[in-house]
């Protein structure tokens, strides 16, 4: 029985198709991610204004994603625009707007606990041995922020590897979807395709999204001071 | 039907969540003591539940386990899923409670005569949990969310319900603002007591 | 002070921790009702000999004896010896979580399992003793630093111990709380506690001390009663060692 199944994985190309769908995952993940980062980062100087209208529209904002299911969010782009709008997203274009909307927020989040983590006198001493706001900024404060900023963005990057895969229930094909179809092909002749294809992916996922996990703890414990 | 669903989704939730306090307590005393083999369970555990999506996780249970004769009905796969995602959530929010507190208070335990258990259970712990809290709360919002993944296994909870309306009966804009709403209740009341509780503890402040 | 009551014996005593030894054959004995002042250089491990008494520290060699009886094996109940040996950290250690009158009372219920009422009375008395029977419901981080430490003595006194070990209890204070801390230890002496101090406070070992241990780079290298010490050290790095005292207050 067992010889069987994992026989499924390596007939014609099926191997290799998981592999591009696992890309397409990882594609939108990346797309997503370096929209977040480059928003993150302004939405986060802005989340350490004092402005109270900034605070609250700011803070509406990350409450908001930070409640709502990404499933939910990817539902409201994906059937919702279509609805309201008119408007024929495709799925992979409505998942990177949601991951690039829920990314942005967490990243901006992020952005300000690290800048407002550094010490007011660091701000202080720098613009007492004459240097101008921005020059502070570039040489003292971003330095440390990114030594803290850093970890934090790569594990919000394998969280966001791994979220990518809901969007297989809207209906895109990624390493999922390959592997629904593979399961479907073989439904006669491999009756237990499903574990050893489900299990195929899991490891997949395990192997794109632990290395960079462990790359993130091993700068945070080497930046620790 | 959507207060059906939410119940659902909430009881599962809950579920979920209290099998996730325990098995991440367990994986943080393990580590804690370094009881020998079930600490690098833990740790293995721990990489894969904390490296691997939650629908691959469910996928696995729910389409692949039968097949070599495991067969698990979609409730109790639904438990087992967001347990083995929480676990490790739980002991990382467990574990910087933990790293939080200074040695010099197990010392002054020891010193005044109490065994390790005595200082574990009356110096250690209540302060690690009052600084594990903001994370705790976050787990808890983060683990009700990922519970929307569940209609993927034929449960009927609040993103299953709100697709029948939409396949069904193309009432797709009541069903996503129910959809939103159904959540906004769930979550908004445990997003607005986790705050206030973290502001509590940061004002009652240990810190000397 | 008699001779032959030997409350607290070390022998030899050799610590190491991993990179070179701390302790080089300690030997020393504290009769029971003595004052021994530990001073020293910063790294002479005056502290990691104190906490090596409380068990604190893993030794190498040697032996402690408390009462003629060896503490250092492998079988010690260090919970119970604890209770007779008890210790004051230079950090303020008070358990944040606990009001000043739980704090004081977490040993004498927990660890020796006291009545409540009798020890919150017996606590109440020290308490006001030290002038802080007020504080009795504050939080730790309600008071300052040198009403912590002073707390910090009665949660130690309250176990009733029969040697008290104080590790540089004022070397974390404001100036002008190092005081209160002193006059709460020399009262302690006066009334003929048993105490290893380490400190860095001169006058107060000139004042509190039966005898003085001068510790540097792991050895005892003079002991001698406060008046010789302070006034005719015998050996030469004892005399370095003063000198640099001298030399901050003639600045």
């Amino acid at each position: 029985m067992q010889d069987l199944g994992i026989k499924v994985l390596f007939m014609g190309n099926n191997f290799i198709r998981l592999l591009e769908g696992l890309w397409i995952t990882i594609k939108i993940s990346l797309i997503a991610v370096a929209i977040s980062i480059v928003l993150g980062i302004l939405l986060g100087m802005v989340m350490t204004l004092k402005n109270p209208v900034t605070k609250t529209v700011t803070r509406v904002y990350l409450e908001f994603v930070r409640i709502m299911p990404q499933l939910v969010l990817l539902f409201i782009v994906y059937f919702g625009a279509t609805k309201a709008f008119g408007w024929n997203l495709s799925g992979q274009l409505s998942a990177v707007i949601v991951f690039a909307f829920w990314g942005t927020a967490e990243m901006g989040d992020l952005v300000r606990g690290a800048l407002i983590s550094i010490p007011k006198h660091q701000y202080e001493s720098g613009e007492a041995i004459g240097l101008t706001k921005a020059q502070v900024y570039m040489y003292i404060i971003m330095p440390q922020a990114l030594r803290r900023l850093i970890p934090l963005s790569i594990n919000l990057a394998t969280r966001m590897i791994k979220t990518t895969s809901l969007i297989v229930l809207i209906g895109v094909v990624e390493v999922l979807k390959v592997g629904q179809q593979i399961i479907e092909a073989n439904r006669y002749t491999v009756p237990n395709a499903a574990l050893w294809i489900y299990g195929t992916i899991f490891f997949m996922y395990f192997f794109t999204c632990w290395p960079v996990s462990l790359v993130a703890s091993w700068l945070e414990k080497r930046w620790e001071n | 039907m959507y207060a059906e669903a939410a119940k659902l989704t909430l009881g599962i939730g809950l579920i979920g969540i209290l099998f996730s306090v325990v098995t991440g307590l367990f994986c943080v005393l393990v580590q804690h003591y370094r009881v020998p083999v079930l600490r690098q369970i833990a740790a293995v555990y721990k990489e894969l539940s904390r490296n691997t999506p939650l629908l691959v996780q469910l996928f696995f249970l729910y389409f692949g386990l039968p097949k070599i004769g495991i067969i698990i009905s979609s409730e109790a796969c639904a438990v087992i899923g967001l347990s083995f995602l929480g676990g490790s959530y739980m002991a990382e929010a467990f574990r910087s409670g933990l790293e939080a507190i200074d040695k010099i208070q197990v010392e002054s335990g020891l010193s005044i005569g109490l065994t390790h258990m005595q200082v574990m259970r009356y110096v250690i712990l209540p302060q690690a949990l009052s600084i594990s809290i903001p994370a705790l709360c976050a787990n808890v919002i983060f683990l009700i969310k990922e519970t929307s993944v569940f209609s993927a296994v034929a449960l009927a909870d609040l993103m299953y319900v709100a697709k029948d309306l939409i396949g069904l009966y193309y009432k797709t804009d009541e069903a996503l603002l129910m959809l939103v709403i159904a959540y906004l209740i769930l979550l908004l009341p445990v997003s607005i007591f986790a705050s206030w509780l973290e502001r509590r503890l940061r004002y009652a402040g240990f810190g000397n | 002070m008699n001779d032959n009551e030997k409350l607290l014996e070390i022998h030899k005593l050799y610590k190491d921790y991993g990179n070179g030894p701390i302790l080089k054959g300690i030997s020393l004995d504290i009769s029971k009702g003595e004052v021994v002042v530990v001073i020293g250089p910063s790294g002479c491990g005056k502290s990691t000999l104190l906490r090596c008494m409380n068990g604190l520290e893993p030794i190498q060699s040697g032996e402690i004896l408390l009462d003629g009886n060896a503490i250092t094996g492998k079988k010690t109940k260090w919970s119970e010896i604890r209770q007779k040996i008890g210790m004051v950290f230079q950090s303020y250690d008070l358990f944040p979580h606990m009001t000043v009158i739980d704090n004081i009372l977490l040993g004498p219920l927990k660890a020796q399992k006291r009545n409540r009422a009798e020890a919150e009375k017996e606590a109440e008395v020290l308490l006001d003793r030290i002038g802080l029977l007020d504080k009795k419901n504050s939080y730790p981080r309600q008071l300052s630093g040198g009403q912590k430490q002073r707390v910090a003595i009665v949660r130690a006194l309250m176990m009733k111990p029969e040697i008290m070990l104080f590790d540089e209890v004022t070397a974390a204070l404001d100036p002008e709380m190092v005081r209160e801390v002193l006059d709460v230890m020399l009262e302690l002496a006066k009334n003929g506690s048993t105490m290893v101090i380490v400190t860095h406070e001169m006058e107060f070992a000139k004042a509190v001390a039966d005898r003085v241990v001068f510790l540097d780079r792991g050895e005892i290298v003079e002991m001698d009663s406060p008046q010789e010490f302070f006034t005719a050290p015998k050996t030469e790095r004892a005399q370095k060692f003063l000198n640099t005292f001298t030399f901050e207050i003639e600045k």
